[in-house]
């Protein structure tokens, strides 16, 4: 059997974005900047892509900027509002501590320039509390950022709460919401959210493009110079098929997000209780506030990458933060944040489900796993120390 | 980053794992928190390393270099054990990513500790520079 279980890496785009896409590539190939009609024709899918996405996200079409993907969108609406607010004088910006690499990296470039960070406590469950956003913001704050739900452990924020404190504050306020965006409900009015990026390819639209939500009148400047698209504000001809594909598979989700929440949440809970039977195992980030299709779980005295390529043999995708699979030395920042040892963040698992997904594939998981992490566990000397440690031999 | 076939073939299949109860030499090193531990068990008689075998926590290299580097040393004196450098190990893999290269540092370091531990439980004296290396920090 073949379980792809890393859907919040990437997924498999949709027929509907798919079929939605093909046209564009060789009839409605013109750039959407050409007055004639070719280019009139792409312009025209261009601009219905951009009423499909604002729909979903109860946004002003206007407001709705296409770019290359979550990074991108994260450096401009941040790079771009702190430069914005520097020139009043406010050079201060509010984050977390498990953010995506492309808002913590971004934050580090500001702060060389001069910049003063201030990285709220995620907690033990993995969500920033509205009070310590409201106590963290100084007269001289420019912005907070804040992801909607977390890549790995798929805490869900308390986004609309800390949109409201930023208001009431004056204070610009981004989300991050690439894992959110088609997921979850999202609705940038009711959730008081200045600036939101999101990205194709994590709900089954094409890589490569996502799009920056700018609420009118927040004047960021460019990121990428050049020709007049995106009203002025993102140059670069328009990547039309997958835009219009990114818009396809967007509706898909949102349109169908009841049903697929009920069926996810239902290979989740499933999921996450068998892996509570193995030994020293734990569940993390709150077990309420997540993402549908989130399970993210550690087990003691096992590596993270070893696990994962041992499910990888049986045919399951998944993925790890530990530090062997990040290529970095330390494991995931994220678990780090949560409070989590070392040497228990590196013998993380991160399962992330799609609408695809069966309950048949969540029991093969939970076939294959237990016998992988006692195979893993038998030759490790780190589980012979613990087994002692806590008397279980 | 990619691993050769040779890597995956002793990480699926590794040799040598276990214990052994009546070891003659025992050695550890790597810690928790950096993510790898390796642990050798060294059967010797008349200086010949008769057995061999290692528990390992790590990723995939870590195992693979475990069971390469254990191959390698298994039914060689000790002399030539000792010989045993990480670059050997590596070739012997057809090579490891440069992120993990401080695994094959690690197998050339727990042979050396077990091989240590050997002299100190039998009173034979060694030169304790040839024995020195860098505790596993990251």
């Amino acid at each position: 059997m073949k379980v792809y279980a890393d859907n919040a890496a990437t997924t498999k785009i949709s027929k509907i974005a798919l079929d939605a896409m093909m046209p564009c590539f060789n009839e409605v190939y013109g750039n959407p900047s050409s007055l004639h009609s070719v280019g009139q024709d792409a312009f025209h899918k261009v601009r219905d892509a951009r009423n499909i996405v604002a729909e979903c996200l109860n946004a002003d079409p206007n407001d709705v900027y296409f770019s290359s993907g979550g990074s991108e969108s994260d450096n401009w609406a941040i790079k771009g509002a702190a430069y914005l607010m520097a020139k009043k004088g406010k050079k201060h910006i509010i984050s977390s501590k498990f953010e995506h690499h492309a808002v913590l990296h971004t934050l580090n470039v500001l702060e060389k320039e001069g910049f003063e960070i201030t990285l709220l406590d995620v907690y033990e469950n993995g969500v920033v509390r509205v009070e310590d956003v409201k106590n963290a913001i100084r007269e001289d704050t420019a912005l907070v950022t804040i992801m909607y739900a977390n890549n790995e452990i798929g805490t869900v924020q308390p986004i609309r709460e800390i949109g409201a404190v930023c208001r009431e504050k004056g204070v610009l306020f981004h989300t991050d919401a690439v894992q959110a965006v088609g997921h979850i409900p999202v609705d940038v009015k009711a959730d008081n959210i200045d600036m939101m990026s999101f990205s194709g390819h994590k709900f089954h639209g094409p890589k490569g493009v996502g799009g920056l939500y700018c609420k009118k009148g927040i004047r960021l400047p460019n990121l990428i110079e050049g020709g007049a698209q995106e009203r002025n504000r993102r140059a670069g001809t328009e990547n039309v098929p997958a835009i219009v594909g990114m818009a396809a598979a967007l509706k898909d989700a949102c349109d169908n997000m009841e049903e697929n929440t009920k069926k996810l949440i239902a290979m989740r809970e499933q999921l996450m209780e068998g892996i509570l039977k193995i030994d020293l195992s734990r569940i993390n980030g709150d077990r309420e506030h997540r993402l549908p299709g989130n399970v993210s779980a550690c087990f003691e005295g096992v590596e993270g990458e070893s696990l994962l390529l041992y499910l990888d043999l049986m045919g399951i995708s998944a993925s790890s933060g530990s530090a062997c699979t990040s290529g970095s030395l330390d494991p995931s920042h994220v678990l780090l944040s949560i409070g989590l040892v070392h040497e228990v963040a590196h013998g993380s698992l991160r399962l992330s489900l799609c609408e695809e997904n069966t309950p048949e594939e969540m029991d093969y998981i939970l076939e294959k796993l237990p016998p992988i992490i006692d195979r893993l566990r038998d030759m490790s000397p780190l589980w012979e120390k613990i087994q002692k440690e806590r008397g279980l031999v | 980053m990619e691993y050769s076939e040779k890597v995956m073939e002793h990480f699926v299949n590794p040799h040598n794992v276990g214990k052994l109860e009546d070891a003659d030499g025992i050695g550890e090193v790597g810690n928790a928190k950096c993510g790898d531990i390796m642990k050798m068990y060294l059967k010797i008689e008349n200086d010949i390393i008769t057995d061999v075998k290692f528990n390992t926590y790590g990723c995939a290299s870590a195992i693979a270099t475990s069971s390469i580097a254990t191959d390698m040393i298994k039914g060689q004196p000790l002399s030539e054990a000792l010989k045993l450098t990480n670059k050997a190990v590596v070739e012997a893999l057809d090579g490891l990513p440069a992120v993990k290269i401080h695994c094959s540092v690690l197998a050339e370091q727990a042979i050396k500790a077990a091989v240590k531990d050997y002299y100190d439980k039998n009173g034979i004296e060694y030169n304790p520079a040839d024995f020195e290396f860098e505790e596993h920090h990251h």
